[in-house]
């Protein structure tokens, strides 16, 4: 099979397992070429690219605005912030303006759930979601399953302890997603009010102590705090939480392996990982950020292949 | 379909002497060339010519690489079929080398341009050329001509060449496959 089952990229739960596998060797690929002295491709040249950012982001919006210039599409950028969305046009509207002007493809992040989905029913492009509220975040499960398969070999058999605050994060969703489908087995950890209820339905096991969790993990993915979702307090205090939840060379130290450990950015330092440990050669988190743009590089490139 | 068997073993193995012989009289030790055979069909002549070169003529210093050019190609989002990529695999400099590229077949002409751009990624040559075993003449859509060719075929647009390699085939043979008949 050579290319993706699906049009446009909303969330791992729409791609089946052989779609991943297809992103992890063209990523493959792409890696490859990001290691050359000419670090371009000219695969994308008659293709523009639209980056609608209606929330803040750095890491990913980086990303796939070098993925899509390495690929040599014409790029053009959109942050909410400056545009007339504060003026009351509705997203269609916005999208369609843009549009208008011979874009493509479509990258959006949105602060709603589904926004993504939303626009592919009423746009004529291919639409890559760059995170929907606390939906999915698909590019960033890709590329932390590609950098399990990267670091590990391979992601079947693997068990992944992903740790924090579940409750708000798209990461955790589509991670859990893509791990299963790649047949890891996926334990969540964190308070109990940052827990979602019925969570276990989707097969993952639930786990409170954070220190026996740690026993059984392979792969230990921290993820942030956020509190910029949070509209009240969902543990006691920060200094609470990293005692029970904060990765420390003290808590690994009382393993008997080391488990790969993840963070998916940006990192509250002595918060979810000490510094010690957000430095040491077991954390992956920068390999992360590199090959962020392999796998972004390879869904634009699979997605335009079919368009 | 019709299948005619153009080159066996035999005249392969005879094939693969002489271009072996005209690279040595063209690049002697090779320290100043290297080989890159095109993928996905290229690699197996290119490894074949490689061994050829080590074995049996001593050259013990040969640089052999893979450069695959599925992101270099002309025809991507106009061909039915999608394009799949495969490995490259130059673990040396090119620049300022002597470059010879190594495929299968000979065609249109658009693989070696979509070769020569992507070639470019890896630094600067002093010069490229060009070794095929098949030279498919009156067929080209480019002004492209190999340095080095194993046989030249008058195919005509409806037939296909397949060459086969013992590695990947279970045979070493070329044939022209007819589609009208």
């Amino acid at each position: 099979m050579s290319q993706l089952s699906v049009p446009h990229l909303l969330g791992i739960k729409n791609l089946t397992e052989s779609d991943i596998q297809l992103v992890f060797e063209t990523a493959d690929q792409f890696k490859e070429v990001l290691g050359r002295p000419i670090k371009k491709v000219p695969s994308l040249r008659d293709v523009t690219i639209a980056n609608i950012f209606f929330e803040n982001s750095t890491r990913t919006k980086l990303s796939f605005e070098l993925a899509e210039k390495r690929l040599s599409a014409d790029v053009i950028n959109f942050s909410a912030g400056q545009s007339s969305v504060k003026k009351g046009e509705t997203l269609v509207d916005t999208v369609n303006n843009i549009l208008a002007m011979k874009v493509d493809m479509v990258v959006m992040r949105h602060h709603h759930a589904g926004a993504a989905m939303f626009l592919s029913k009423h746009v004529k492009a291919s639409i890559v979601n760059a995170g929907d509220g606390a939906h999915e975040h698909p590019t960033q499960a890709l590329l932390d399953a590609y950098s399990i398969r990267e670091r590990l070999g391979d992601v079947a058999g693997k068990r992944v302890l992903i740790v924090g605050d579940i409750l708000h994060s798209r990461v955790a969703l589509s991670n859990i997603f893509a791990l299963q489908k790649l047949g890891a087995t996926v334990t969540v950890c964190g308070p109990q009010s940052l827990i979602p209820r019925y969570i276990e339905e989707l097969g993952v096991e639930v786990a409170i102590d954070f220190d026996q969790a740690l026993k059984k993990a392979d792969v230990v993915n921290m993820l942030r705090v956020q509190n910029e979702r949070m509209e009240y307090s969902y543990f006691p205090s920060t200094r609470e939480y990293v005692m029970q939840y904060g990765l420390t060379s003290e808590r690994l130290g009382r393993l008997d392996h080391t488990p790969l450990i993840m963070h998916p950015g940006p990192i509250n330092r002595g918060v979810e990982l000490s510094s010690e440990i957000a430095d040491s050669s077991d954390a992956i988190i920068l390999d992360q950020v590199e090959n962020g743009v392999a796998v972004r590089m390879a869904v634009l490139y699979l997605l335009a292949s079919a368009m | 379909m019709s299948e005619t068997l153009l080159l066996d073993s035999k005249a392969i193995h005879l094939l693969l002497h002489r271009l072996a012989n005209q690279l040595l009289e063209h690049h002697l030790d090779f320290s100043d060339t290297v080989l890159i055979g095109l993928q996905p069909r290229g690699i197996y002549f290119a490894n074949r010519l490689g061994e050829l070169l080590r074995e049996e003529y001593g050259i013990k210093d040969l640089s052999l690489g893979y450069l695959d050019i599925t992101f270099f190609r002309d025809d991507f989002r106009r061909s039915q079929e999608p394009l799949k990529a495969n490995k490259t695999k130059i673990d040396f400099l090119v620049e300022n080398k002597k470059v010879v590229f190594i495929d299968d077949v000979l065609y249109t002409g658009r693989s070696i341009q979509s070769a020569l751009s992507a070639i470019q990624s890896f630094g600067r040559p002093k010069a490229i050329e060009l070794l095929v075993l098949i030279d498919r003449r009156f067929s080209r859509h480019l002004p492209i001509q190999p340095n080095y060719r194993g046989r030249q075929v008058d195919a005509i647009n409806q037939e296909r060449v397949k060459v086969c390699w013992k590695e990947n085939e279970g045979e070493d043979a070329v044939y022209i496959l007819n589609n009208t008949l």
